[in-house]
């Protein structure tokens, strides 16, 4: 690759993490060491390609921290679409689990004109005998009744439903006639695909099929007409990427799908360009208006100084002289108040190291903020990504620096071991683990209930976060001196 | 055009602030209760969870016991999450990871490979299986499944696999520990019963409990008596574990022998008579000594008549000091009755605590106003009004069953309250009525350290007369106007 300029790491080697590698399989019986050796390998920058395999099933009885089609579905892509009830359609767990457990903060009152709740059919046995088909239609009218102002209702299917056979798609096809609204039913069962990655493809899908194309924007286009896609204002991102956007010039005329709504959604299709942030999760939906309605997309970064001056530039380019005057005062106004907090970090950050296991775009997007405060990250991998994920994060990462693929817990430990890192950067279910062996830790799906991280307002929080985290006096006192 | 509803394509409009306003006033109102209350299908804002993350917790709380879930991995990670959140720990389980071909060929495979692989990666000493949606729904046989697995050497022959059906569509929770916790003990028990022989212990079980003080509590009291125990199910140190620098996969727990010697036991008492109820029938069939199922001790009396139910099982004279602390929760509630009496309050929450709160509040002069169990049963029903017919602060109170929190909303929103009580869920209420919320139950997303103070026996008196008391007394501060604001309260 030309221009590529391949960071390294003191003391990381690739022999050296190749034998951490070896060390970690050598725990699993055959067939398991056999499956998960292709989903761990030292990065090779120069590769040009993926480096470990990815997008396969994960192997029975480890610790995975991977989700589900639905959970894709309900928690990433539906969800953060404030303006429609989202119906979990089956048992009462799935959507009790995912109810409020994201952090796509949105704007609206809850239960009047955003819907952040838990609607859920609540399958009993006897809805597994004959089927939940008309309990749905009866729960359809019910949620319109109750709730006058919302703009759709989603349907998201649970295990059980794909497998008893119900037709979700022929009710809210029925109702969404006869209540005058749209209803768009998502098989997104569980046990569909290896993780919640097909959850969004699935839910792209269905955008796809019910609701892009449905609404028209009332005012007239515009030539600066954009989307924000594949944000989901986890923590207030979107209130922090939207308004810099506009401050460039862009009118934002939707966003997909962090404080979402449904209508400026399905009038998308006349926007110039997108914009994209989580390639992983809405990709498909980019490609689908590339073709349909030769709406160009380009994906950004807007984690860091240095990755949204990049991003703002790369996307001025595709504007005329208007924007790109905008876009150069734009990052001439906020360099030297992201230095202050560059000069404020760094200090006490430089040199330390990072290892990140998340999802979406994170392990890749974020490299660019850690080091712009000096830091390192030495180890990186996703929950569900596949292998355009990997390979566009190789050249990010550090040569011969581990990547692991739907990591188990058990060999995520290993790593932390060998490589004592300053901080993980991962889930809740990986938090307790790393802070209780003393290893400082920030939850990097939720922003562990912090943010915005992204964008210029985002990068003041971040880097505070990363600092409080790793310097808490706390962590001194975790050896006791008797 | 993709428009696959046969709708016709539309202008984009907004929610109008007219319209916002208009329905804001709207859903607080008597005739949207009445709408609210009418339906038939739609749950919305349900305090309950599904079977399998109750069978979770009871399996962590066994030695050594690695929980397996049978069934779709993004099943695992929503039960971990949840316990993650609510304990601020780690909650080591694992998934079978069933996909699409488990449909069609069934699961074994999946279990199989699957416990091959977490008994050599993760060294447990039993692994607790139950099963989510998918493998119900199919009807995978568990016990033809596990048999074949010691046949076909993917687990040594004795090794320790208790396992229970778990399905998400009925029950909750609660009914999930339930039958986790007596596949666990039938498993530990088997050929362990010995006739002739007892233990001397009390066998002790505190059911769907996620506060870690309150085992805590338990133990302190049977030190105090000199009562040798065995808490069952016993979670206290696997979810408020030390933080010393190093990661335990299996921190706390029963002891396995010892669990199996219950069996033999002198006294096995359970203060959850719902959420243990066919643990506890079982128990009654096999356990040595004698079987005791009585209220979580919440409150004076219901602690009083644990303390002497103690005493009497054992022969031994209530300890003197718990008369003094017992002395001291009185003195904490004679001092604060007037900040709660006559105090309105909405509670919600399982089965065994929703009685403990209500026989809590009576005893304080306040009025247990709007009762909520969205998974409950008659024999609860019967028991709460139980209560609140022996008070005359149980009049005005009302209960309602199998309905959920946007139910109590609109409850809330007509005949308001001061308070309520129940977990995190039920804050959306709280800030719309503008009045506190009192975490006491299960999940605690949003505060911390709160599962480690405990609400059972006269300590747990005390914490929850000075959380209510001195929140009110908060508000009393924050919102009077200057003339009132004084330095006594």
């Amino acid at each position: 690759m030309s221009g590529l300029v391949v960071k390294k790491v003191d003391g990381i080697t690739k022999e050296s993490t190749q034998s951490m590698i070896d060390k970690a399989l050598a725990a699993y019986p055959e067939k398991g060491r056999t499956k998960r050796a292709p989903h761990l390998a030292p990065n090779d920058p120069q590769s040009g390609g993926p480096c470990v395999k990815s997008n396969r099933k994960t192997i029975p009885g480890v610790m995975s921290a991977r989700g589900c089609a639905y959970a894709g579905a309900k928690g990433v892509v539906w969800g953060p679409i404030r303006d429609m009830v989202h119906v979990s359609h089956g048992p009462v767990g799935c959507g009790w689990y995912s109810w409020g457990t994201r952090r796509n903060l949105m704007s609206g009152i809850n239960g009047v004109s955003n819907f952040a709740l838990q609607a859920t059919s609540d399958f009993q046995e006897k809805d597994i005998v004959y089927g939940g088909d008309k309990k749905l239609a009866t729960l359809l009218k019910e949620t319109k009744d109750l709730f006058p102002l919302a703009k759709g209702i989603s349907v998201l299917s649970e295990c059980p439903v794909g497998l008893i056979g119900d037709d979700i798609n022929a009710v809210a096809k029925k109702m969404s006639v006869e209540l005058d609204m749209p209803i768009i039913p998502c098989n997104c069962e569980g046990f569909r695909g290896v993780s919640q990655s097909l959850g969004h493809h699935i839910s792209n899908d269905t955008i796809r099929d019910y609701i892009i194309e449905t609404r028209e924007f009332a005012e007239p286009a515009g030539p600066y007409d954009i989307a924000l896609i594949g944000d989901y204002n986890i923590g207030g991102d979107v209130w922090s990427v939207k308004p810099l956007l506009e401050e460039c010039g862009f009118n934002v005329k939707a966003t997909w799908t962090g404080d979402g709504q449904m209508e400026h959604i399905a009038a998308t299709h006349q926007v110039k360009l997108a914009v994209i942030h989580c390639y992983r999760s809405m990709n498909y939906m980019a490609r689908v208006m590339e073709e349909k309605y030769s709406i160009p997309w380009l994906e950004l970064n807007f984690f860091g100084p240095t990755k949204i001056r990049e991003s703002l530039r790369k996307l001025a380019e595709r504007f005329d002289d208007v924007i790109k005057n905008k876009v150069e005062d734009v990052i001439a106004k906020y360099d030297p108040i992201m230095q202050k907090v560059v000069d404020e970090y760094r200090p006490r950050l430089e040199g330390k190291r990072v290892m990140l296991y998340v999802g979406g775009l994170r392990p890749r997007h974020t490299v660019g903020a850690y080091e712009d405060l000096g830091m390192h990250v030495i180890g990186s991998g996703y929950e569900f990504a596949h292998s355009d994920d990997y390979e566009r994060t190789t050249p990010e990462m550090p040569e011969a620096t581990v990547l692991y693929d739907d990591a188990s817990e058990f060999e995520l430990e290993q790593f932390v071991h060998t490589l004592k890192p300053d901080l993980v950067g991962s889930g809740i279910k990986e938090k307790y683990v790393f802070q209780k062996m003393g290893v400082p830790f920030r939850q990097m799906h939720s922003w562990d209930y912090s943010g915005p991280y992204h964008a210029y307002n985002g990068f003041p929080v971040f880097a505070r976060d990363i600092d409080m985290a790793i310097n808490s006096p706390t962590w001194k006192l975790v050896k006791a001196p008797f | 055009m993709a428009n696959d509803l046969g709708l016709a394509v539309k202008k984009v409009t907004e929610i109008t602030l007219e319209d916002e306003k208009r329905v804001s006033a709207w859903i607080n109102t008597q005739e949207y209760r009445e709408k609210n209350f009418a339906r038939q299908a739609l749950v919305i804002n349900p305090s309950h969870a599904c079977q399998p993350l109750g069978a979770q917790l009871a399996a962590h709380g066994f030695a050594d016991t690695l929980p397996f879930v049978h069934g779709s991995q993004g099943c695992a990670s929503y039960y971990r999450s949840t316990l993650n959140r609510h304990f601020r720990e780690p909650a080591p389980a694992v998934s079978d990871a069933m996909t699409e071909d488990g449909a069609v060929f069934g699961g074994q495979n999946n279990l199989h490979e699957g416990l091959e692989n977490a008994y050599t990666l993760y060294k447990p000493k039993m692994i607790a299986v139950f099963t989510s949606c998918m493998p119900e729904v199919i009807g995978d046989d568990l016990t033809a499944f596990i048999g074949n697995a010691r046949q076909k050497g993917h687990i040594p022959k004795d090794f320790l696999i208790p396992y229970a059906n778990t399905p998400s569509f009925s029950g909750s929770h609660v009914h999930g520990y339930d039958s986790m916790l007596m596949s666990i003990l039938q498993t530990l028990t088997d050929n362990k019963s010995v006739e002739g022989r007892c233990t001397g212990k009390l066998n002790f079980i505190a059911g769907f409990d996620a506060n870690t003080g309150n085992y805590r509590e338990y133990k302190r009291i049977f030190e105090a008596f000199g009562i040798p125990y065995t808490f069952l199910a016993d979670i206290s140190e696997t979810f408020d574990s030390p933080n010393d620098g190093t990661y335990r996969i299996y921190p706390g727990g029963t002891n396995l022998a010892e669990a199996g010697d219950s069996i033999n036991g002198k006294v096995t008492l359970t203060v959850a008579p719902f959420a243990t109820s066919k643990t506890f029938t079982w128990i009654k069939e096999q356990y040595a000594g004698e079987h005791v199922s009585m209220p979580m001790p919440m409150g004076i009396a219901k602690t009083d008549a644990f303390l002497m139910k103690l005493g009497e099982a054992f022969g031994k004279d209530v300890p003197a000091m718990f008369k003094a602390e017992r002395g001291r929760a009185v003195d904490a509630m004679t001092d604060a009755q007037q900040y709660m009496h006559g105090r309105k309050f909405a509670v919600y929450g399982d089965s065994d605590y929703l009685l403990g709160y209500v026989s809590f509040l009576l005893e304080m002069g306040a009025v247990p106003h709007h009762v909520l169990c969205s998974k409950g049963s008659k024999k609860l029903d019967r028991e709460l009004q139980a209560l609140l017919d022996a008070s005359p602060y149980g009049k005005t109170g009302k209960i309602y069953m199998n309905r959920d929190l946007w139910h109590l909303r609109s409850l809330v929103m007509t005949d308001p309250v001061d308070a309520i009580i129940g977990d995190t869920h039920g804050k959306f209420i709280a800030r719309d009525a503008k009045i506190p919320l009192f975490r006491f139950g299960f999940p605690i997303f949003d505060r911390v350290s709160l599962h480690r103070r405990p609400l059972v026996g006269y300590q747990g008196v005390i914490n929850m007369v000075a959380e209510i008391c001195n929140r009110f007394l908060d508000i009393t501060d924050e919102t009077c106007d200057d003339k009132h604001f004084e330095m006594m309260r």
